[in-house]
């Protein structure tokens, strides 16, 4: 267990055991947040940066923890760790801090958090543990942001707006308007549209692994053929 | 057992102390970041040049039915020491389509409205959303308005025979706010001197 290579946990937390698309775990944010782009990203990097971090500080004090006390730790270790990232979001981030609101504090209660910790932190390096803290927290934000593109662009007609509230003033005309006088497809927008989107993101996963599983068994037996006609 | 227990309490501590520094690291800044974000909202509607005091200075609660259920804070404006405007943030406007609209109005002292904002509301996105300055302008028309701009049984929305535009699929949304503004305005024009004449050792 403690040898995982690199290389799977990169692909695991990308792809293969994508957070959102795969274990399906921490949806309610998931789906609260990612009606735009910039809050998708927000909580995405807040969460990628908390599972980062408490990954990173389970591995370390993986010694020290004994197997009765494991999960309080774990949890207090999150904890403590969301609760500093909110600290400083609402110090420097503020008007993200704003929109994005309860759910920064509701990252503690994400099962994704405490799942890695529990299954992979605690008992690999810290090296290996940090790898994948970033890895999944990069599935996670990626998935959040496509769904977010997604949203936004049915529900608003835009990418990126509101920019300025994560990256400065700079980004005030970073807004891609899509389609001038776009009315909106509300229902992209509310919940449901959440459920839907990560629906359709989902089944295109899903294609495309079954795609790429045809390909490779033909390619596997592509030379047997050759073989068999020469 | 003692070992474990030790331990525990061990990383309770430890993580109480990264919470507290963090705290205290963040502190200054948190409340920084607070009032530049609510000051520029009071001087998005009271521009800094129309008065030479200290908005969030000179300020007061009040609770009173007209303006919500929970205690307002009132900002006042002044300009050599005269009364200029008040700003009431935040009052409730408690009959909102999906939950209660937190505004902020800007009264002029000769009782014209100096401006509103939406600071708050979780009306459906898209339908009863315009009320936000970003979707649409609708909000903006209540500047200038008082008491007799429209006449009191004007102070309604179109489809119930009053001055103020409804939106399509939403009329809920925009007649708690032109409630919520008219009563506001009502209030103010009844304890206008008494709200500034309250020193700012009510305010903090």
């Amino acid at each position: 267990m403690s040898i995982t290579p690199y290389k799977k946990i990169v692909h695991d937390g990308l792809w293969a055991n994508n957070p959102a698309l795969v274990q399906i775990l921490g949806l309610c944010p998931l789906l609260a947040v990612s009606n735009s782009v910039v809050n998708a990203l927000g909580l995405g990097l807040a969460t990628l940066l908390t599972l980062t971090l408490s990954n990173t500080i389970v591995s370390l004090i993986r010694d020290l923890v004994t197997p009765e006390i494991r999960l309080p730790v774990f949890v207090l270790v999150i904890a403590c760790v969301v609760t500093a990232i909110e600290l400083a979001m609402n110090a420097y981030l503020h008007e993200l801090h704003v929109i994005l609101g309860i759910f920064i504090p509701l990252i503690v209660t994400n099962c994704i958090i405490i799942a890695r910790a529990e299954v992979f932190a605690s008992k690999t390096t810290v090296g290996r543990a940090c790898a994948d803290g970033f890895m999944m927290g990069l599935g996670s934000t990626l998935a959040l942001v496509l769904l977010g593109a997604l949203r936004e662009a049915l529900g608003h007609g835009t990418l990126l707006a509101n920019a300025h509230l994560m990256f400065g003033a700079a980004a005030k005309d970073w807004t891609i308007t899509l389609m001038e006088h776009y009315h909106g497809f509300l229902l992209a927008i509310l919940p449901p549209g959440a459920f839907i989107g990560l629906g359709l993101l989902i089944a295109v996963k899903n294609v495309i692994d079954s795609r790429i599983e045809r390909y490779r068994a033909q390619a596997v037996s592509l030379p047997h053929e050759a073989g068999a006609k020469a | 057992m003692l070992r474990t227990g030790a331990a525990l309490a061990l990383f309770a501590v430890a993580g109480t102390a990264i919470v507290a520094y963090t705290f205290d690291q963040t502190r200054a800044r948190i409340a920084e970041s607070e009032r530049a974000a609510l000051l520029s909202k009071l001087h998005a509607l009271l521009p800094p040049d129309q008065h030479d005091n200290d908005l969030l200075q000179d300020a007061l609660e009040v609770t009173a039915p007209e303006l919500g259920p929970r205690a307002v804070k009132v900002h006042r404006a002044r300009k050599g020491g005269l009364p200029v405007a008040a700003a009431f943030t935040p009052v409730i406007a408690p009959d909102g389509y999906s939950g209660p609209i937190k505004l902020l109005i800007a009264i002029r002292y000769d009782g014209t409205l100096a401006g509103v904002r939406v600071i708050g509301h979780r009306e459906t996105p898209g339908l009863g959303d315009p009320i936000e300055e970003a979707r649409s302008d609708w909000i903006l028309k209540f500047t200038g308005r008082s008491l007799d701009n429209p006449q009191p049984p004007q102070w309604k929305v179109k489809k119930d025979g009053g001055a103020f535009d409804q939106f399509t699929g939403a009329t809920i949304t925009p007649r708690a706010v032109v409630k919520a503004v008219y009563n506001s305005l009502n209030y103010f024009a009844a304890h206008r001197d008494e709200l500034f004449a309250q020193g700012a050792a009510d305010g903090r």
